[in-house]
């Protein structure tokens, strides 16, 4: 499928759970879903965000891997940590900046989304694209996300200083260029 | 190191496990045919080599050399002295009245020095208790591979020479 990219748009999510369980339903990973559908604000809001792995031009978590284990094939996705080389040290799960790597402590294996490449290599779309009811998460030509959204598509994102190129477009604000975030904002603590 | 390597910015170790599946780099039938062909070839080189040398290898020639008075070594007393050079550490051992016999003192395991046991009536490396016989100077037990080899005593009068060493083939 040239030309498709994956997009996510947490304004459009509705926290239904549909992507969860159409990637558990996975022949590769049964009973697991990768796909992460976080709260942002629970005391205040019900809004949720689908985060599927955003797989990065540089990926840190492969860059820090000790055992070589976490590889990113030629079409540019990062796959999941290879059985036989992963030692689940977990560096992977503590340097990914959107937080996706799981570790499965059960597997001794961390296991993340690697955009269903048993689907995507062959022409087919992702899992949890396939059933989203409001296409929070789509995976369509561009021209068509252009068409039919007001959101802009980014895939530019800042962590501080540390600039983030992914694969994979998140939607933002269309007066937005690029996703700042700042971690110290995020914190628990109560500024002075 | 650099001719078998692509030109590249990066530290090897990142060039070796990268990332990116297609950067990877495997050792392809042609490459692995000329390393063996090679390999082979160096192996045959080496083995022509060696067989040449064994051909063309002059005997060497032994110093005559006096060591010491034959009424100087007690019976089942030694004696140390050097031969063939000032190198070479060797043992003349009396076991008994009429017997002198002369070995290296190297361990033919890894050269530590042997000692004589009059107990046992043998030689003794204490390094990794290895064991010669003193009228032969084979091993009894242990990890040495090869014989000791002998210094072949004359008895001229009085006098005690080292005529040559004999170096004595396993088994």
């Amino acid at each position: 499928m040239f030309g498709y990219e994956f997009y996510v748009d947490p304004s459009r999510c509705i926290g239904c759970q549909s992507c969860i369980n159409a990637c558990a339903e996975c022949e590769t990973h049964r009973g697991t879903p990768m796909i992460h559908v976080d709260f942002l604000d629970r005391t205040n809001t019900t809004a949720t965000v689908p985060f599927v792995c955003m797989h990065c031009e540089d990926p840190t978590c492969a860059k820090v891997c000790p055992a070589d284990a976490i590889k990113k094939t030629e079409d540019g996705v990062v796959q999941s940590s290879l059985k036989p080389r992963c030692i689940a040290c977990s560096n992977c799960v503590l340097a990914c900046p959107f937080g996706i790597p799981k570790m499965m402590t059960e597997l001794e294996q961390m296991m993340k989304c690697d955009m269903c490449y048993d689907r995507t290599s062959e022409g087919k779309r992702p899992m949890c694209a396939t059933v989203c009811p409001s296409q929070a998460l789509a995976y369509v030509p561009r021209e068509q996300i252009e068409r039919s959204r007001r959101e802009k598509a980014t895939n530019v994102f800042f962590f501080g200083k540390q600039k983030v190129t992914t694969k994979v477009f998140m939607m933002i604000p269309p007066s937005d260029h690029a996703v700042s975030v700042d971690v110290v904002d995020y914190m628990w603590e109560e500024k002075p | 190191m650099k001719l078998f390597r692509r030109a590249s910015k990066e530290p090897l170790w990142k060039d070796e496990f990268c990332i990116n599946r297609a950067d990877e780099q495997y050792v392809n039938r042609r490459q692995f045919t000329k390393f063996l062909v090679l390999t082979s070839l160096g192996m045959f080189a080496g083995n022509i080599w060696i067989l040449m040398r064994s051909c063309f290898s002059k005997t060497p020639v032994y110093p005559e050399k006096n060591i010491c008075r034959a009424k100087d070594v007690p019976v089942g007393g030694v004696w140390l002295f050097r031969y063939p050079t000032e190198k070479d550490a060797c043992i003349l051992i009396r076991p008994d009245e009429e017997t002198y016999v002369a070995y290296s003192q190297k361990c033919t395991h890894l050269s530590c020095a042997v000692y004589y046991a009059p107990a046992k009536n043998r030689l003794e490396c204490p390094c990794h208790e290895g064991y010669f016989s003193i009228k032969t100077g084979d091993v009894l037990q242990g990890p040495p591979p090869r014989p000791l080899p002998r210094v072949v005593l004359e008895r001229r009068g009085d006098d005690l020479v080292a005529v040559r060493m004999e170096i004595q083939k396993e088994g």
